[in-house]
């Protein structure tokens, strides 16, 4: 395995994106995975575009990127972008372009009573709180969401549990837009728990305010044929602290983008994936963390494993610290374990820092991949193989899965590990 | 008494240029609580024959036997031969990502066993283990072998030595990269597990230095894949003074 970890530079630089193939200082090269051929650019380096209406500032930065609540703000998707360049469009089966008229998945909360569901209209201006979205798909979701659900932690809670059970049950095209509100000084685990059949946009915030101690669980546990785009954005106040736990394991193709901003000192920003990927799936995770003001903290560790031809996982890890950001403390890191031929892993780190004022930055990546050597090794020592690969997988994920907390879902987690794993003895 | 026999064992590997032969006829007799010192120059195919015994599966038999106490070795899958008794103290131990030190050990041992061993003793024992073999405690929590420098992997495999109670250990190399202080503390390892569990020792090396530490009664000297002379322990000290040139003059 290989490693890379970088320290405080004193000017601004972009780490990470030059050193994948295909990709240059000017922009990428074409996508591998969606074709162009009828595109006037073909073959063109390319980069993100931006049209009227939205924020934007220069594209080299990740605080360039275009956000708008207009979907017609954003390009048609070429699939040349450089945050849709992995991702095979096909397969989103209408979520970047058609009308997302779908019935949105049933929602339901379950959990010890302290946490209010509520339904909120699309006209609310609490929608917004902590989201702009920042790709087409969450703009589609954005227009086609015909309501909010709201989950409340009050203020001052302890212990709050709410476990949100998100049941799709068609593949119509749907649109899906959650709040969670962690009022001034609650303390609460909540988990978005996604099951059944969907073809869904999401849009989910998490307005964590003045003091909250908030833990996020996003599952998606989905059927086989299932795909899913969700973009959740967290704004985490002054000592604040947010932790954010995406875990991917069903559907066909889900991309989760969670990004968290901080908006007072001294907060705090963990956030922690867990993947693991079939033959045939598609699992991407891009997260952001923007750092725009001083003394705040964040930690990223996503761990995912891949078996079966065609499994393929992609991983983006944008931190930005901001000129503003003095006293940050930040690191990133992205590890694979490919457990069988066929299966590619794509890990890119992105850390931009602005300033030289900082406790410390730093990233890393490693893939690394169970071979016959492995194998061997723990078979020599008596350790039959099925048992050698469990040893090895339920290892190197346990590091997230212990990040849960909830003792059910670590629990629940564990079985389905074994599950993957016994699929691929079959 | 448990005897591990070899019989006229021959074993080819592939390689870009098609089949390569590696050993040539290899016999050699080994009981439990005997130690015989395995001999050769670079690329005699000393590490060959240890995985071969150990069931790698790079490593073909075109014919020959390896018994052990009448059973077919060679029908065994690797895991079997281990619980029948063989470990092989690699030369170059593998980096296990994802696995603790505690967690395999723990597999490892109840495998070995056929059962899970009773965790009040088991825990005492790994951590005398540990400190018999001055291997801090914390790497009981890292990775299996991982960021382990040259000298600690050797260690680990001599702690596993200890604690898996094999009839017979193969140990390639176990002196290589060590420097005396710690080639002492494996010798001694290797040494209590011979008087505890009488254990058969096959012990390959290249050179005489490890001999100091553990007594062989069996010296054979091997030179391109076969055994070319075998002798007690006189034969080390011939070959500290003459070197390998001997052997390698005659097949010239
Ligand atoms: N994968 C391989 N491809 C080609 N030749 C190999 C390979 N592995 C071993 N050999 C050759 O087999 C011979 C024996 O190697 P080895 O058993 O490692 O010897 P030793 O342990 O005595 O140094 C050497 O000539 C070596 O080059
Ligand atoms: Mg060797």
């Amino acid at each position: 395995m290989s490693e890379t970890t970088t320290h405080i530079p004193d000017e601004k630089v972009r780490i990470g994106a030059p050193s994948i193939p295909g990709f240059t200082e000017e922009g990428e090269d074409l996508s591998p995975i969606n074709d162009n051929d009828n595109s006037p650019l073909g073959g063109a380096s390319t980069k993100a575009h931006s049209h009227g209406g939205g924020v934007e500032t220069p594209d080299s930065s990740r605080a360039g990127r275009l956000t708008s609540t207009n979907v017609e703000d954003f390009a048609k998707l070429t699939g040349r972008e450089e945050d849709w360049r992995f991702t095979p469009l096909k397969r989103l089966l209408g979520l970047h372009s058609e009308d997302l008229t779908g019935a949105a998945p049933k929602v339901e909360l379950t959990g010890n009573d302290i946490a209010q569901l509520s339904v909120i209209s699309a006209e609310d201006s609490l929608n917004g709180v902590a989201h702009t979205p920042d790709d087409r798909v969450s703009a589609n979701a954005w227009k086609f969401a015909s309501q909010t659900q709201v989950v409340t932690i009050p203020k001052n809670a302890e212990g709050a549990n709410a476990s949100l059970r998100i049941t799709g049950e068609s593949l119509v095209p749907a649109a899906q837009h959650l709040i969670i509100v962690a009022e001034e000084n609650s303390e609460a685990t909540v988990i978005l728990d996604h099951v059944g059949s969907a073809v869904l946009a999401q849009n989910v915030e998490f307005d964590v305010r003045a003091n909250a101690r908030l833990t996020v669980v996003s599952l998606q546990a989905w059927e086989d044929d299932a795909v899913h785009a969700s973009s959740q954005q967290a704004v985490v106040a002054q000592g604040a602290s947010f932790k954010h736990i995406a875990v991917s394991f069903g559907g066909d193709l889900v991309r989760v983008n969670p990004s968290a901003r901080f908006a007072g000192e001294r907060a705090e920003i963990e956030l922690y994936g867990l993947y693991f990927a079939d033959a045939g799936q598609h699992l991407e995770h891009r997260l952001f963390v923007d750092h725009a003001v001083p003394n705040c903290k964040s930690n990223v560790l996503y761990k995912g494993a891949l078996q079966g031809k065609d499994a393929h996982t992609v991983w983006v890890g944008d931190v930005l610290i901001q000129k503003a950001a003095v006293g940050t403390d930040s690191y990133e890191a992205n590890r694979n374990l490919v457990l069988t031929d066929g299966a590619r892993a794509d890990s890119v780190p992105n850390l931009e820092i602005e300033t030289g004022l900082i406790d410390g930055a730093g990233h890393a990546s490693t893939t690394g991949r169970f071979d016959d050597e492995h194998l061997f090794y723990l078979m020599a020592r008596g350790i039959d193989e099925k048992t050698a690969r469990r040893l090895v997988v339920r290892g190197f994920l346990n590091e997230i899965v212990q990040q849960i907390g909830d003792e059910a879902l670590q629990e629940r987690l564990t079985e389905t590990i074994e599950e993957e794993l016994a699929a691929t003895e079959n | 008494m448990s005897t591990l026999e070899i019989k006229d064992l021959h074993v080819s590997i592939e390689t870009e240029q098609g089949e390569k032969e590696i050993l040539k006829g290899v016999t050699l007799t080994i009981n439990t609580g005997e130690t015989h010192a395995i001999m050769g120059p670079n690329g005699s195919g000393k590490s060959t024959l240890a995985s071969t015994i150990a069931g790698h599966p790079r490593y073909t038999v075109t014919s020959g036997s390896i018994t052990l106490d009448g059973e077919d070795v060679l029908e065994m899958s690797v895991d079997e031969r281990a619980k029948a008794g063989l470990f092989l103290a690699m030369q170059y131990p593998v980096e296990v990502p994802g696995v603790t030190m505690t967690n395999f050990l723990r597999t490892a041992k109840t495998a070995i066993d056929g059962e899970a061993p009773k965790l009040r003793t088991w825990t005492k024992d790994v951590k005398e283990a540990f400190s018999k073999l001055k291997i801090d405690a914390d790497f009981a929590g890292r990775n299996v072998n991982e960021g382990f420098s040259g000298g600690e992997k050797k260690r680990v495999e001599i702690l596993q030595l200890e604690l898996f109670k094999p009839k017979f250990a193969i140990l390639d190399e176990t002196d290589s990269g060590l420097d005396v202080d710690a080639l002492k503390i494996v010798s001694e390892g290797v040494n209590r597990a011979q008087d505890e569990n009488e254990m058969g020792t096959l012990l390959i090396t290249h050179y005489t230095r490890i001999l100091r530490y553990i007594k062989p009664q069996f010296v054979h000297v091997f030179v391109d894949g076969h055994v070319a002379e075998q002798g007690g322990p006189e034969l080390a000290d011939r070959l500290e003074e003459e070197g390998y040139d001997r052997y390698l003059n005659v097949k010239a």
